[in-house]
């Protein structure tokens, strides 16, 4: 059986996101601070889109992220997505992403993912629009993703292509 | 192939009560060595493709551009191509594997389009030949998208030796699993080698720059 593991980020790296965290596009929601959300550009026609963001719980509780919403799209699903020898294979995520207490979860090509299902209209560099994430504890917040090149295999900072 | 492998199946009893990721890399490795024969055999060559080697992927399909065209390993032929297989519902390999392969293609120059790059999509459910030609044309450089009915696809996966499946997800969707490897092939379609997801933009550019010499 194939199993997926939660990825939680080894505490240098935690470090890392808090350090980063000064930088701007970020959402803070009590213990949670929410970190470049940024979405890849969609063609015309293409119903899915694909989004990334990290998130940051300075809390002494795990949090867990549920689900979402956003106008672009009909639905807002979380996935992962894993190698398996040479096999790329995706699956929905039913059960939610625990954000551990003192912790944090990154969503970032080749996991955890956020999938906008069903999309209204295309996703265009450059732009931003809202989703509001579902937490368990944390309630509903709402952020902001950014619309970068397909190619983008990160978040962009201070409008700097990362490849 | 002469590969003379030990059998690696003999200990999978005793391994039971272990990891099975202990067979899985097992196999890994064995499939690595068996590519690594027949690489060692292709070089002695000499640059000659050798007949094992160059038709072990490949061979005949048929299959739709986004214009409505027929497109045919035939109408390929005459340049040489980078192939692989996927859909646009994709996450992450797919438009990384696109992204990078425009990237590399920049890197050489004078030389970028001695070779075409062709993404097959592998869901004809969800991308039809116009949304797939939408789709590369995000990355900046041509790519020929192809799809096609099941059974036209089930004959261009057969020739590669491409997995792909549809797998029904908890709303009543479906995505799909897929092989990412990148297939290089010469101008004549015989199969040159492979550019891995997880290989270094430097290999992949040897590679190339080896495939349109």
């Amino acid at each position: 059986m194939m199993t997926f593991h939660p990825k939680i980020l080894a505490p240098v790296a935690v470090a890392g996101l808090l350090a980063s965290a000064a930088l701007a596009h970020d959402h803070q929601a009590g213990t949670l601070s929410i970190q470049h959300p940024w979405a890849r550009e969609t063609a015309p026609g293409q119903a899915v889109g694909g989004g990334f963001l990290a998130i940051v719980n300075a809390g002494a509780s795990e949090d867990r992220l549920l689900s979402g919403t956003s106008p672009v799209a009909a639905e807002v699903q979380l996935h992962t997505m894993m190698m398996d020898g040479g096999v790329m294979r995706m699956r929905q995520v039913t059960g939610g992403i625990a954000i551990p207490a003192n912790g944090a979860v990154e969503l970032k090509p080749g996991g955890f993912h956020i999938m906008f299902m069903g999309l209204k209209r295309p996703l265009r560099q450059g732009e931003r629009f809202p989703v509001t994430l579902r937490f368990q504890r944390a309630g509903n917040v709402t952020v902001q993703f950014a619309v970068q090149p397909v190619g983008s295999t990160g978040p962009m900072k201070g409008g700097h292509d990362s490849h | 192939m002469t590969a003379t492998e030990p059998d690696p199946v003999e200990p999978f009893e005793e391994a039971q009560g272990g990891s099975p990721k202990w067979i899985i890399w097992l196999a890994v490795l064995f499939v690595g060595a068996l590519i690594a024969v027949a690489v060692m055999n292709h070089g002695k060559g000499g640059g000659a493709a050798d007949g094992d080697y160059a038709r072990a992927f490949g061979g005949p399909f048929t299959l739709t551009a986004p214009d409505g065209a027929t497109v045919t390993e035939k109408t390929l032929a005459g340049r040489p191509y980078a192939i692989f297989f996927g859909f646009t519902r994709c996450p992450d390999v797919c438009p990384t594997s696109l992204a990078r392969m425009a990237r590399l293609r920049k890197q050489l120059g004078p030389q970028a389009m001695k070779f075409n790059i062709v993404f097959v999509s592998v869901d004809p459910g969800h991308d039809k030949p116009a949304d797939l030609g939408n789709y590369v044309a995000l990355f900046g450089t041509p790519i020929i998208g192809l799809t096609g009915t099941d059974a036209q696809l089930e004959q261009i996966k057969k020739g590669y030796g491409v997995y792909s499946a549809k797998v029904p997800q908890p709303g009543g969707d479906y995505t799909i699993d897929h092989t990412v490897a990148i297939y290089l092939m010469t101008a004549k379609g015989e199969f040159s080698g492979t550019i891995d997801f997880q290989e270094s933009d430097a290999t992949a550019l040897e590679k190339l720059k080896r495939l349109i010499a």
